[in-house]
């Protein structure tokens, strides 16, 4: 593979004339344009280095050499951070996590030394409340435009009229089905768990998560994802030990069970849905039509970060909608931002498991802070991983 | 005289100095954090906050299963490795020929070489669909399923923890007075009676100081379970990281890891116990 010298380029010369014709022709606006070209970063880096522009407030301190990122498994394009690193020289260290509360436990115990990490919507106002992040000064933030954001997916950034978190994509948790294995076509949850009892059986996964395990089984009896009532939770543990000795496995690295065709069935967040069916075409993915889990994961700065510069840096090179389009298209999870939308190709927007119909999204549920740190949750899953 | 005493004392602390300081602050100091934990209350968003209760302890039977799991795990699965090892040390002290034997303890040693996470990873694909499944699918033994059961779970714990229990075996009957098996066999023994009366029983001591050393190790063992049983079987170990990672109740989770460090102190006197008694009340030190 030979590298061109328009790899690391944020837009190419064609799709630069493309922009500034629709510039000319009124079609997008100033900010759109600076923003699809790369030129907005171009300016803010000139601004630094040269001292002509108006000098945005982080400019004036030093990035420094380092900086480290908590976020998901196969989250990111690997070129991102290079292009991040050349740009500034700033080398990014990533970190990967299995689940919220691993990432809140990291923070609560302190000094976790990331400088951005990448929380789910449901723990934004538990991270307020606890005092661990930045209430985020959007001036050093020039990439990002609220306007061009669905409000659906970024309301729970912003908590008071101050932002917290800026959103980075959302997505949805249905179940991955092989259906050359698993011939019925299935449509709900409450076939999800029948199936598990049944040709499923010794064959289906559930994630190592009580949020959506525990709120996926609940969806079995039309309750809430999100219940906290102790009859409706009483239900859901009743199937969920009914259901345990069928199971394959309990657990949220669910790709390789599939792949390998050990597992036939899995509960699945739309990322992963996506990448197996992309290779394994006769994997698909399900929304259960009795709803269950809508989510968007978005980008906060921890209060001790230990170089806030370059967090906002690298939060700010993450929201030019050319970076950030590259993301999508390597991990395969939908935007928020209608500027990257634009950019997406038509196969990607039709694809169902990506951007769904808007019937099977109507009853999707957003998680609730409640939900993750509610004690009888925790104890109810653990009685269920002991059973 | 007396400066020689000085002497003396002031060598000792600096030998024992840097031991006993690397002691405190990695084991004495965050234990007795663990211990204050234990006695706390979880946060409404969880963690710790400071109280004096004892309803953590209180609490333990809620994670009954858990502990009973792992009391059944330990000794079994030290149990199994024993099986598999004692012959294999019998024959690296006794039956090898000199030149080999240290080829073959190398080759004994060389899997620590690489992290346990890399060897059981390994075997989940080895296990795995596409691994020896695939093989006898293509002899005709369709949708065979090998990882994830319980079955793979003693095979990784076998394989994980064969050195720990071979090498003390063998250091035992490696020292082995070979005359004392002439002596049994002039006196009349056959060649079993005198393996039980004499080799198994003199070789007792690296037994029990192996068993007890895989078995304190299974008491604190979750990676093996979780990665080749699928996460199905609940021990101490998942709980605690289950408690201090995902729900962040860390009294609760503290009041666990002091009951489990009781537990191994009361394995390991016990064990010492035993060993002392059936090797003839020869004192034996364990680890």
């Amino acid at each position: 593979m030979s590298k061109s010298y328009r790899d690391g380029l944020p837009i190419s010369p064609e799709n630069f004339v493309d922009q500034l014709m629709r510039l000319k022709r009124g079609s997008i606006g100033r900010r759109d344009f600076l923003g699809l070209t790369g030129l907005g970063i171009a300016t803010a880096v000139m601004a630094r280095e040269i001292g002509i522009m108006p000098t945005p407030a982080f400019a004036a301190e030093s990035l420094g050499d380092r900086m480290s990122i908590a976020t998901w498994p196969n989250y990111h394009d690997p070129a991102t951070f290079e292009n991040f690193k050349k740009d500034t020289g700033v080398a990014v260290e990533v970190n990967v996590f299995g689940s919220n509360e691993e990432m809140l436990a990291k923070l609560q115990a302190g000094a976790s030394g990331w400088s951005l990490f990448v929380p789910t919507n449901y723990t934004i106002s538990t991270y307020k409340k606890l005092g661990i992040i930045e209430a985020l000064d959007m001036a050093k933030l020039p990439n990002f435009d609220g306007t061009q954001e669905d409000p659906r997916f970024t309301s729970e950034g912003t908590i008071d009229g101050t932002t917290y978190a800026v959103p980075k994509n959302w997505g949805t948790t249905g179940f991955a089905v092989n259906t050359k294995k698993l011939t019925k076509p299935m449509t709900s949850w409450k076939e999800f768990w029948d199936t598990a009892m049944a040709e499923g059986d010794g064959r289906t996964m559930v994630h190592d998560y009580q949020l959506t395990t525990i709120g996926n089984a609940l969806k079995y009896y039309g309750y809430s994802f999100n219940s906290l009532k102790q009859d409706e939770l009483a239900k859901a543990e009743e199937l969920l030990l009914k259901v345990k000795p069928h199971l394959f496995a309990v657990s949220s690295d669910y790709q390789p069970g599939m792949r390998a065709g050990d597992a036939w069935m899995t509960m699945c967040w739309t990322n992963d849905g996506a990448q197996l069916h992309r290779d394994i075409p006769e994997i698909a993915y399900v929304l259960g039509k009795e709803g269950g889990e809508i989510w968007t994961d978005f980008y906060a700065i921890p209060k001790d970060a230990p170089n806030k510069p370059a967090g906002y840096a690298l939060l700010n090179y993450l929201m030019n909608p050319q970076v950030a389009v590259k993301e999508h298209l390597a991990n395969g999870a939908p935007s928020t931002d209608a500027r990257v939308n634009k950019l997406l190709p038509k196969e990607v927007l039709d694809n169902p498991i990506l951007y769904p119909a808007a019937d099977l999204l109507t009853p999707l549920e957003f998680g609730a802070a409640a939900t993750l740190t509610d004690p009888g949750r925790a104890e109810l899953m653990a009685r269920f991983k002991s059973a | 005289m007396h400066g020689n005493k000085f002497r003396h004392n002031l060598l000792t602390a600096l030998l024992l100095g840097p031991a006993a300081a690397w002691l405190v602050v990695f084991l004495v100091l965050p234990f007795i954090a663990i211990a204050v934990f234990s006695v706390g209350e979880r946060a409404p968003e969880g963690g710790y906050q400071a109280a004096f209760t004892l309803a953590q302890y209180a609490n333990l039977p809620a994670r009954a299963t858990a502990f009973w799991n792992t009391m059944m795990l330990a000794p079994m699965g030290a149990l199994a490795c024993l099986l598999v090892a004692y012959p294999v040390a019998y024959y690296l002290a006794l039956q090898a020929a000199q030149r080999w034997r240290l080829i073959l303890l190398a080759l004994v040693v060389i899997p620590f070489w690489t992290s346990l996470l890399m060897r059981t990873y390994a075997w989940m694909y080895v296990l795995g669909g596409r691994g020896i499944p695939a093989l006898l699918a293509y002899v005709g033994f369709e949708d065979i399923r090998l990882i994830n059961t319980p079955g793979a779970v003693l095979l990784g714990i076998v394989y994980g923890y064969l050195p720990l229990m071979i090498l003390p075996i063998y250091v035992s009957l490696e020292r082995l007075d070979r005359r004392l098996l002439e002596a049994s066999a002039d006196l009349g023994a056959t060649p079993l009676s005198t393996f039980l009366g004499v080799t198994l029983k003199l070789s007792l001591p690296g037994v029990m100081t192996g068993f007890s050393l895989v078995m304190i190790l299974l008491l604190g063992e979750y990676l093996i379970p979780t990665l080749l049983g699928g996460g199905k079987v609940f021990f101490i170990g998942n709980a605690l990281v289950d408690l201090f990672l995902q729900s962040r109740n860390w009294p609760f989770g503290s009041a666990i890891a002091i009951t489990l460090v009781l537990v191994s102190v009361v394995v390991l006197i016990a064990a010492n116990r035993i060993s002392t008694r059936v090797s003839g009340a020869r004192r034996v030190d364990l680890i």
